[in-house]
């Protein structure tokens, strides 16, 4: 019963969240200098055009009253109409999702699998070789750009060893697949210097604390003890510093389906820059909040899920 | 009221403000690494000119896409037949300044008020926060991409959107600080002593709580250059020929199979920074105690 109620009540604290990214991405089209009508269709259109465009961004509103419009429209779903396509923002971004959310779950489980083991090595081997090596390789990666990693897993694994495809998404369910591994390694690894600096910490509290002691002094050896015990508590951390810092993992999705040329919702934001394409932009800089949101409150429900006592504080 | 305002000096000993622990080394390991690698960076792009001769942006098409080594140019040419030293040389310029000008706007803004909402708390603390909670919802690329869409082309707009995006991680940190501080005896002391608010907030809290901001503005430079960088690289950045690492990062991506290295050279340059940024903010953290 607790779990459902706080499960509920994190579900009520992301509305006010939520409604206030609303905001951010509606004054983004008062952020445009200038006439945005003019700006978007060019100094040369005729006047008629620009009066047509106003009316239909519903610019000779006044400002409250376009929010309200707005916001009405997005609690229909409706994110209004593409400039460039003739086609809605909901439809266009609905036939992106499924590659955008498969990368981001093949990082979030890349992430996991590469750094919750390095952390419990140099956690284990604290002071040691590989605990050095592993808390000094990590600098390297925090400045490395993750289109920059995603080339150069292009040019070793696709282009020299040739076990993956150099980009697309293919159109069966292995194709998918198959493209799907490179682009969610390298967000995975863009994530990972950061991971595993922060669970390293956890870990070592995780090892010093007294059930561990206790575990160590029945006798247990050191992997049952590490396995048994400090796992499951170190999961529970591991899932926290995911989320604080899964708006990163979701953010470098955008730039990472550009270098894999993956149909996902980041490549049509891109597309829709250089098209000029204003709604589009709006409506899939809406959805990248949602999906941090979402992913969020996933993390918070998997925590409270390991750990019972945060669901009743 | 005046002649309840006590120098800060004759405040009880008990209650004096701590100054910030200093060690008796000056420098550590990676402080010292940080700064030397740092410094050599800045170095080299400053004497550009007299590193190289080669014009970063004057094309050749007769001397394109040479290898390393080749006469007169050290680590060749891309397409057009372009110095690829000159142009990381040149590309260092605008990356390195603008990356770290980037973060001095937020830095000022995201302390003043995580300062000011940690002390007054009420409104205007729930006020900011609710706004660095609307902020934080979106990704840091994601955000600082649109915005620099809506606010159209330019090294302004850049500054503008890491500004109206990166101040929040600073007010967070500074106002965190805060609320501890403002309960510790100093600051207690320096309230009961009748002092200025202006001048507790001034020299008493600030000097303790920016130590923490201090420290994350080394990776928020990071998180500027790649920021600067992903927006070259998608072509939004610095309008070309101007060099940029992020744009030749793209121009190289084309000729992966023949040529890496145009793509993996301004990377390795990206990388360092951060592993120069990264030492000098593990140094300060040495340093100061902060663990």
């Amino acid at each position: 019963m607790g779990f459902v109620l706080y499960i509920g009540r994190r579900l009520l604290a992301a509305v006010p969240v939520l409604f206030g990214t609303t905001l951010i991405v509606f004054f983004m089209i008062h952020l445009v200098p200038g006439d945005p009508a003019v700006t978007l269709l060019g100094t040369h259109a005729t006047p008629q055009a620009v009066a047509a465009l106003h009316a239909q961004m519903g610019l000779d509103q006044p400002v409250w009253r376009q929010y309200l419009d707005f916001l009405g429209r997005l609690l229909h779903g409706d994110l209004g109409h593409s400039f460039f396509y003739q086609s809605s923002v909901t439809s266009l971004i609905l036939g992106r999702i499924s590659a955008t959310l498969w990368l981001i779950l093949a990082g979030a489980i890349f992430a996991v699998l590469v750094s919750v083991p390095l952390a419990v090595w140099a956690a284990s081997r604290r002071g040691g070789l590989a605990d050095h090596v592993i808390r000094t390789v990590p600098l390297l990666g925090l400045g490395m750009p993750a289109f920059w990693l995603g080339i150069m897993l292009i040019l070793l694994f696709a282009l020299k060893l040739g076990l993956f495809p150099v980009s697309g998404y293919g159109t069966t369910f292995a194709q998918h697949v198959q493209g799907i591994i490179l682009p969610g390694l390298t967000v995975a690894l863009a994530l990972t210097p950061i991971l595993v600096r922060s669970l390293r910490t956890s870990m070592i509290n995780v090892l010093g604390s007294d059930y561990i002691t206790t575990a160590r002094a029945k006798g247990i050896g050191a992997g049952r003890t590490i396995a048994g015990h400090a796992l499951r508590n170190a999961a529970v951390s591991s899932v926290t510093v995911l989320g604080v810092n899964i708006a990163y993992l979701v953010g470098s999705t955008l730039v990472v389906e550009r270098v894999f040329s993956l149909p996902g919702v980041g490549t049509q934001m891109i597309d829709a820059i250089f098209n000029r394409d204003f709604p589009v932009v709006q409506g899939v800089t809406m959805f990248f909040a949602v999906m941090v949101v979402a992913v969020n409150l996933l993390t918070d429900v998997a925590h409270a899920g390991l750990d019972p006592r945060v669901r009743l504080s | 009221m005046k002649a309840l305002t006590l120098p800060g000096r004759s405040v009880p000993a008990a209650g004096t403000t701590p100054r910030p622990r200093r060690r008796s080394r000056r420098f550590n390991g990676p402080l010292l690494a940080g700064l030397i690698l740092f410094g050599l960076l800045v170095l080299a792009a400053i004497c550009a000119p007299l590193i190289t001769k080669a014009d970063p942006t004057a094309q050749d098409l007769t001397q394109a896409l040479l290898p390393p080594g080749s006469r007169g140019h050290l680590l060749g040419t891309d397409r057009f037949g372009r110095d690829t030293l000159a142009r990381l040389l040149y590309g260092a310029r605008i990356d390195l300044r603008v990356g770290v000008l980037a973060v001095v706007s937020p830095f000022l803004i995201g302390t003043v008020l995580g300062l000011v909402s940690g002390w007054f708390g009420g409104w205007f603390d729930t006020l900011v926060m609710r706004i660095v909670d609307m902020v934080v919802a979106f990704p840091f690329f994601v955000l600082v991409i649109a915005l620099v869409f809506a606010l159209g082309p330019g090294t302004g707009s850049i500054y503008l959107a890491i500004t109206l995006v990166g101040w929040v991680a600073y007010a967070r940190i500074v106002r965190g600080e805060v609320l501890v501080a403002k309960n510790q005896e100093y600051a207690l002391a320096a309230r009961a002593s009748g002092l200025p608010t202006w001048r507790i907030l001034l020299r008493h809290l600030l000097p303790n709580v920016v130590l923490q901001a201090i420290v994350f503005s080394m990776s928020d430079i990071v998180l500027s250059i790649l920021a600067i960088v992903t927006l070259g690289y998608l072509g939004l950045g610095v309008p070309p020929p101007t060099p940029d690492w992020g744009s030749m990062i793209q121009d190289g991506q084309q000729f992966m199979l023949t040529h890496w290295y145009l793509a993996a050279l301004p990377g390795f340059a990206v990388v360092i920074t951060g592993l120069a940024l990264a030492l000098i903010g593990d140094g300060l953290v040495e340093r100061m105690n902060l663990r």
